[in-house]
Parts: structure tokens; C-alpha cells; sequence
């Protein structure tokens, strides 16, 4: 080897200790240890990993629970994510499914095809390292056929139906059933009556809600009963809507009302309009042809929200009686105070029954009597029960 | 027949969606996903329907020169405008619809709601008379209520706020919580009604 | 009509005037009136302290302008926290009309926190239905909103990485004005799925929301600007629902003013006249 050779193996046998060190610290540096190389000292394993069957659900469904690590939370606080792995068998490879941040001690394999037995396996992770391994028993996912945590509804919905029915029974059977007397129902003869007197049209506003709302459904109920009424005294009939739907539906009803009363010719499909989805553009619009057609009679029955006090005021301003119904709880203090007569809640959904006074649905009344009767009783005992510590009623009344 | 195939058609939806509410396994949860994408395109749809009403009633106004046929232009002018501004240009921050969205629906619509403000003090000006113990006692809790609720109260009597949140929590809530219970087994009895067919007058007639 | 008659009968365009003076006055001549944090305003503040950075919050603005002046606080105020704490934001609307207010108030606090839009925040935009729409997005939020608002695939969006459904959402926050709002987010997100829920409601809604609150179907609520108000005491700053707190306080002042003025004279009339009720 020559003068130069010589200089340059003697420049490499001193500078390749350094460089060593310089590749070793760089590789670090730049996070480039794989798991499992020699790296710092890794995160202690979660423990306890135990999977199940996610429960009444339609299955493909495994909830995947452990114990946190130590180092999570407590200890060097290293631990930044669990990863979840899965395999069919112990032998076999285990694929990553997912992953959850440090804190959280659980994971849902929502993937599992039921039936199939499979293992789970957990590791902390603090970034840079994996923990060792904790590996859960066989847990295969399966759809159930009744959600256990809805019994109570069941029981409940069950025994309210039962009732419902039992009087709906002995209503048919003709006997006679007592419901107490409701002023605002009552009072609709009179509205009608005062309005006929008067020589003003009515106004019906069933409220804003579309008709998959129940409250819109009980309000073109008594719509049909009022509109009869209407027929009868030859008096003119308002319905502002504001869901294109309920136009409809009240168109139909008003008619075939206006057919059973002898007056079909008096029926006026453009005295119900559609105006507006918008709340306050309806409320707008109802005030407008408040003002300007001067109703002798106002109902608002069905579903409300903030303009109800806006569509009441301005009602009461023209002098109308008004007759309102709603069960929106927030609502019911406006129609009160400005209103002449107002349905509270439940009132709105007995009116088809006060006022057509048929059998059945006088029975129905009666059956969600006694429902209520039986809520009663159970308030009653359960704050009984709970004052002694007995608090297992409780849990049973909890819906999952 | 006219009457029994509505109510055929709600009995066997009114049952395959209490039933399903019970029994997670297919195809039951299907059911209910598949009757959820149904109802997401009928509202679309119903949307449609309402607007092609709106339309066609003002139009006719218009051309029959009906009362308030003026407001009628007004009306299908705006439904152009915005329907064609926010297809047209979006209705992304910065662009026509935005515009219109921020300076004419809102204002408009804000002060529909702000008129509440004045219909409050009147209504409650003519109609919280203390004419019987129960109404005197009303009047109180709200008076109190009132003043709990703003930062006047807590500067006339620090403990005012905590009187007031207690009359909504205790009172308030009790009697919110009855309303409630009555009007859910009023929901069950007359649905009950409806999906039995026992109850049809909303299909129209008896 | 004698003079008592006519001041139980008072013409009421005389009471619109006095509101008017009475809101407009304060907020031109701040009076600053002191302003104390309530339980439920607390709890909602202190659920979304308790989440780690990353975690995912879904802020449904289910509003419209016409409440405005008392959600949009709420919704700027939950922005700024969700941002300062490093939360994630998904935002959507089961109104139509809430979705561009809550684009406005994640817009206004990214530009404050520097955050960027689909990395730190995200706005799915409105879909019809209302609690169908609730079911789907716990089921599969990306098969319910395969675009967000502006029609970009949710799929290209890195907040949305790794998102599926209600498994992946650590906090709901409703800001409702009525229906579709809090009622289904509660039923479905926390009576079926178990997860916790928040409301920002209006005043007039948020007594039919206390129970529950009570029964803990609610981590906490923010009701009407005085909540909203309170939010931003907690944020440490002011807003348009703190300043608007003065003009409430003189408002409802002379309100209570009105019925107590008005009984007076009723009770004054009703001794003159026992036999008129």
C-alpha cells in the first residue's frame, strides 16, 4: 500500500468508531427503530384483556376490554395509544384492527363475522416502543334476538295497551264511562256559535309541525269535528298551514267534514293554504290574514314554538275568542295568559274523544286513565322506596 | 278499499317499527335503517312538494289579480332569487347566497322573533292580575324567577339567582315532569288508536 | 273610564315604547352589571375541560337566525374552547339554517387558535330528517355524509381519518332552538348509545330541559344569553351575550315593573268595586 493508502486506511480505523456513533444516534433521531430493536425500556402491558360479545345489537360486534397500563396515567406517563390486533387462532398472525388513545380502556371490533372465534391482543404504545403483548380469550360476535335492556318498555308499553284495550272493550259492550268536563272543549260550540253571531269567519291554525308529529295528527282530528260545526252554521273556515303535507290533510278533512254535515258545496279549497316552512315567515303570514279577515274565532291546536305568543297576542288584539292546545310544555304558559281557553298536554289528545263522545275512544280515554293512575302509584312507591335505600327500582326503570 | 289500504299501510308500519324497537337481529335493524332512508327521501321529496304548492298558489294569484297580488311577486321573485343564486353560485361564506342569507333573512327573521320582547310585557301587563291565591303565588315565582335569572337580581340580593334557579329545578320541574308523563301516555294511547285503525278521522271522514 | 280604568287598560303601544327605550338605552350606555356562573353553564365547561387533546367533539348547531342572539354566543364561545384545548371539532346542523352560523363561529375562532380547516375542524353541513339523521351518523358518519358542506369527499379530510361512527366521537354538544335539537341528540346519542351529551338551548326551552339535567341525561346545558353569557366569563372574555346581559336586566326590571304597576291598580279598583272582578 502506498504513502496515500496508508493515510487513508488510518483516517478510516479512527473515524469509523465516530461514525458508528453518528449513525447509531441519527437513526434514533429520526425515529427510525422499528418495534422491538434495542430502544429505550418499553411501556408496561395492559392487563386483563378480556373480549365479548357486544349485546343486544344485530351482531358483528366485539367489545374489547383491559386493564390500563401502568405507565398510563401513572408512573412515566410513556403510554400515548393501545393498539388492538386480531387473529383467528393463538398460532396465527395477528392483524391490527385499530387503535384508541392513552386513557381509554376500550375498543369496539366492529368487523367480526359472528360465530367466528377470535382472539384479541392489546399493546401499549408510547410511540416509540410497544409493550409486550396481552392476548384476550375466544370471543365470537352473535345478533340477539331481544334487547334485554328494553324490558321495562315492554312490560310498560304492554300494560298500557292492555288497559287501553280492556275499556275499549267494555265501552263496545255499551257501558258508560265518565270523563271529567274539559272547559277549553267545552267552549268550541260556543266559539262557533259567538262567531256565527257575529258574521266572521273562524280561524284554524294547526300548528307548525309536519304530520309525522302526533300532535299535528290529534290537531287534524279535532279539525274534522270543528269543521262539521262550521258546515252546520254555514260559517266561513280558515286553515293557514305551514307544511305542504298538512295542507293536504286538511284539505281532505275539511271536505269529507263539509260531506257529513249536507254541505259540500259550501267547501272552499282555497281557504287552506299552504304559506311558509319557515317559522316566523308563517307566524308573518298567519298575523297578516288575522288582521285583515278579523276571525270571530281563533283555535291553535297542535305543535308550537317561539310564536305562539306572537300568533296569540296579535289573535287577542282583533277581539277573537281564542281556544288553544298544545302539548309543548314551553308553549303552554303563552297560550295561557293570552288565550280564552287553553288544552294542557294531554287535554289536546283526549279532544277527539270529548268531542265525537264515541265508545271507543271514550274507552281509549279511560284505559290512559288508569295508565296514569298506575304512574301515580309507582312515583309514589319508588321515592318510598329509594327514602330507605331501596334504589333497585330504579334500576329497573332505566332504559339502556 | 279506498280506506282499508291506508289503514292496512299503517298497522304493518306502525307494528314493523314498534317490534323492531325490540328485537336487534336482522333483519329487523335492517328494517328500521331501510325505513330511515325511506323517510329521508320523502322529505326531500315533500320539500319538492311544498315549494311547487307555493308556486302555483301565488302564480295563480297573480294572474287573477287576488287580494295582496303585489306581495305575490314579491314572493316568487325572492324564491327565484335565492333558489337560483344559492344552485347557481353555491352557498359557500363569501358568495351571493351568503349575502342574501346574512343581509335580508336574517335581519328579516330576527326581528319577527324580537317582537316576542314587546308581546311579553303586553301580555304580561294585561293578564298577571293577582285575582286568586294560585295567581298571586304565579306571580311571585315569576317576579322572583324574573330577576334570578339576569344580572340585576344578583345585584339587588346575591342569594336572588339561587332562589330563582330553585323554583326551576324543584316546582317548575315537578310540574314539567307531570306534563310530560301525561302527554307520552296521551302519545301511546292515541297511536295506539291511529295503528289499530281505531282512530281515522285524520284519514278523513269516520 | 275612570283614571284607574284607564291605567289598567293602558294603551300597548305605549309598553312597546318603553321596552324599546329600555333594551336600546343599555346597550349604547353599558351599565355592567355583575354576572355569576350557574351549575349547569359550570358542568358543560368543565366536560370539555376533561377531554384529552385530539378528542372529538360534535357541535350541532340546530338553530336558525332568528335565535341568534342567543345560541350564536354559545356556539363562538364552545369554538374557542374546543380550539384552545385542542379538541377536534364536527360540525353539522339538523337545521339548514344552522349550518353556515356554525361555519362562521369555527371560522372565526380557527383564525384566533390557528387551526385549518379539515385537520382540526370540519363542517358536514345539514341533512333532512332529524332523528333519522342522528341514528345514521351513530351508525356510519361517513355513509350518512360522504361530502361535508362544501362538497369536498369527507374520505380526503384528515380530521375524518379513522372517524366511523358514534365510537369515535368523545362529547356531543347540541345548540338547539326547538325541533329537531337536544330531545333526539339525548334520546339516541345518550339513552341508546350512552354517550355524553351537552345543550346550549333558549331561554323559553330551557326549563323543559332541567329534568334532564337532573337525571344526568345532560353533562351540562348553557340556557339563553345568560348562559351563553357565562360561558364567556368562563372563556375569560366578553361577548355579544355578556353585553347584552344589561339591556335584559333593565328589561326585565320594567317588566316586573308593568305587572306590579298593573295589579296595583287592579287591587285599587277591586276595593273601589267589589262586586267587579
Amino acid at each position: 500500500m502506498d504513502g496515500v493508502g496508508r493515510s487513508l486506511v488510518r483516517y478510516w480505523r479512527s473515524a469509523l468508531p465516530l461514525v458508528i456513533v453518528l449513525w447509531s444516534v441519527s437513526g434514533a433521531a429520526s425515529g427510525a427503530t422499528t418495534p422491538d430493536t434495542v430502544t429505550p425500556e418499553p411501556p408496561s402491558p395492559p392487563s386483563n384483556v378480556a373480549a365479548e360479545d357486544r349485546s343486544n345489537d344485530a351482531g358483528g360486534s366485539v367489545v374489547i376490554s383491559w386493564t390500563k397500563s401502568a405507565d398510563d396515567g401513572g408512573g412515566k406517563e410513556s403510554v400515548v395509544e393501545y393498539l388492538v390486533l386480531r387473529s383467528t387462532s393463538l398460532a396465527g398472525e395477528f392483524q391490527q384492527i385499530g387503535s384508541v388513545r392513552s386513557g381509554v380502556a376500550q375498543f369496539v371490533d366492529q368487523n367480526s363475522i359472528d360465530g367466528t372465534p377470535y382472539f384479541y391482543m392489546v399493546r401499549a404504545s408510547d410511540g416509540v416502543s410497544l409493550s409486550l403483548p396481552e392476548v384476550s380469550e375466544a370471543a365470537s360476535s352473535s345478533a340477539q334476538w331481544f334487547h334485554t335492556g328494553r324490558t321495562n318498555i315492554l312490560v310498560a308499553g304492554a300494560l298500557l295497551s292492555f288497559l287501553v284495550l280492556l275499556f275499549i272493550r267494555k265501552a263496545k259492550r255499551g257501558e258508560e264511562l265518565y270523563i271529567r268536563p274539559i272547559a277549553g272543549l267545552e267552549a268550541v260550540d260556543e266559539a262557533v256559535g259567538r262567531a256565527t253571531e257575529m258574521g266572521k269567519p273562524i280561524m284554524y291554525v294547526p300548528g307548525i309541525m309536519d304530520m309525522d308529529d302526533i300532535q299535528t295528527i290529534a290537531s287534524m282530528i279535532i279539525l274534522g269535528r270543528v269543521a262539521r260545526k262550521a258546515a252546520e252554521y254555514e260559517t266561513a273556515l280558515l286553515v293557514p298551514t305551514s307544511r305542504s303535507l298538512v295542507m293536504s290533510a286538511a284539505q281532505e278533512t275539511v271536505k269529507e267534514a263539509y260531506l257529513d254535515a249536507g254541505r259540500p258545496d259550501a267547501f272552499d279549497a282555497d281557504r287552506i293554504r299552504y304559506l311558509t316552512d319557515d317559522q316566523f315567515g308563517y307566524a308573518a303570514g298567519v298575523d297578516g290574514l288575522m288582521l285583515r279577515e278579523v276571525p270571530g274565532a281563533i283555535f291553535y291546536m297542535g305543535a308550537f314554538y317561539a310564536e305562539s305568543l306572537i300568533l296569540a297576542e296579535t289573535g287577542h288584539s282583533t277581539g277573537a275568542i281564542q281556544i288553544a292546545g298544545t302539548a309543548m310544555p314551553s308553549q303552554l304558559p303563552f297560550f295561557v295568559t293570552a288565550c280564552d281557553y287553553t288544552l294542557i298536554g294531554e287535554e289536546l289528545f283526549a279532544a277527539s274523544a270529548y268531542l265525537s263522545k264515541e265508545p271507543l275512544l271514550l274507552g281509549s280515554l279511560k284505559g290512559q286513565d288508569w295508565g296514569k293512575a298506575i304512574s301515580i302509584a309507582i312515583l309514589v312507591g319508588g321515592v318510598i322506596l329509594v327514602s330507605f335505600g331501596m334504589s333497585k327500582i330504579v334500576e329497573w326503570l332505566t332504559t339502556r | 278499499m279506498k280506506k282499508q289500504i291506508p289503514l292496512l299501510i299503517t298497522f304493518v308500519a306502525g307494528m314493523v317499527m314498534l317490534v323492531q324497537y325490540f328485537i336487534p337481529h336482522r333483519p329487523f335493524s335492517e328494517v328500521y335503517r331501510l325505513f330511515n332512508q325511506w323517510y329521508l327521501v320523502v322529505a326531500v321529496f315533500a320539500m319538492i312538494l311544498g315549494i311547487g304548492n307555493l308556486i302555483k298558489i301565488h302564480s295563480v294569484r297573480l294572474r287573477r289579480r287576488g287580494s295582496g297580488w303585489q306581495y305575490s311577486i314579491v314572493l316568487l321573485c325572492s324564491l327565484g332569487v335565492m333558489g337560483v343564486a344559492g344552485l347557481g353560485w353555491g352557498i359557500e361564506r363569501g358568495g351571493f347566497f351568503d349575502y342574501l342569507y346574512w343581509n335580508m333573512y336574517y335581519p328579516l327573521s330576527s326581528t319577527m322573533f324580537a317582537l316576542l320582547a314587546f308581546f311579553v310585557a303586553s301580555a304580561s301587563y294585561r293578564a298577571f292580575r293577582a285575582r286568586t291565591a294560585e295567581a298571586t303565588l304565579l306571580l311571585a315565582s315569576a317576579i322572583l324567577v324574573m330577576l334570578g335569572r339576569v344580572p340585576l337580581g344578583n345585584y339587588l340580593w346575591d342569594r336572588l339567582p339561587l332562589l330563582g334557579d330553585w323554583i326551576m329545578s324543584y316546582p317548575n320541574m315537578a310540574g314539567q315532569r307531570a306534563i310530560m308523563i301525561g302527554i307520552a301516555l296521551g302519545v301511546v294511547s292515541t297511536s295506539l288508536r291511529i295503528i289499530l285503525g281505531i282512530e281515522r278521522t285524520y284519514l278523513a271522514g269516520r | 273610564m275612570s283614571i284607574v280604568e284607564r291605567l289598567e287598560k293602558l294603551d300597548r303601544r305605549l309598553i312597546f315604547v318603553l321596552i324599546l327605550l329600555a333594551v336600546v338605552i343599555p346597550l349604547v350606555r353599558p351599565i355592567g352589571f355583575k354576572i355569576e356562573v350557574s351549575e349547569p353553564v359550570q358542568q358543560l365547561y368543565e366536560a370539555i375541560e376533561s377531554l384529552n387533546p385530539g378528542s372529538r367533539v360534535i357541535i350541532s348547531c340546530d338553530y336558525d337566525p332568528s335565535t341568534m342572539p342567543e345560541i350564536y354566543p354559545m356556539n363562538q364561545a364552545l369554538a374557542r374552547h374546543c380550539f384552545s384545548r385542542d379538541l377536534k371539532i364536527v360540525g353539522m346542523g339538523l337545521w339548514p339554517q344552522g349550518v353556515p352560523l356554525g361555519q362562521a363561529s369555527m371560522e372565526q375562532a380557527a383564525e384566533e387558535y390557528g387551526k385549518s380547516y379539515g385537520v382540526d375542524y370540519v363542517n358536514l353541513g345539514f341533512k333532512a330528517g332529524g332523528i333519522v339523521v342522528v341514528s345514521s351518523v351513530a351508525e356510519n358518519i361517513p355513509a350518512t355524509y360522504p361530502q361535508d358542506y362544501a362538497g369536498r369527499p369527507v374520505s380526503e379530510l384528515p380530521i375524518m381519518d379513522g372517524v366511523r361512527n358514534f365510537d369515535n366521537i368523545e362529547l356531543i354538544i347540541s345548540l338547539s332552538a326547538g325541533d329537531p335539537g337536544v330531545r333526539e341528540w339525548v334520546m339516541i346519542g345518550q339513552g341508546r348509545y350512552g354517550k355524553t351529551v351537552g345543550a346550549g338551548v333558549t331561554a323559553v326551552s330551557a326549563p323543559a330541559f332541567y329534568p334532564y339535567l337532573q337525571a344526568g341525561q345532560l353533562v351540562g346545558m348553557m340556557g339563553g344569553m345568560k348562559g351563553a353569557a357565562e360561558y364567556e366569563i368562563l372563556m375569560e372574555g366578553t361577548g355579544t351575550a355578556s353585553r347584552g346581559m344589561d339591556a335584559q336586566s333593565v328589561a326585565h326590571g320594567l317588566i316586573i315593573f308593568f305587572i306590579l304597576f298593573a295589579n296595583f291598580f287592579y287591587l285599587v279598583g277591586r276595593r273601589k268595586m267589589p262586586w267587579k272582578r
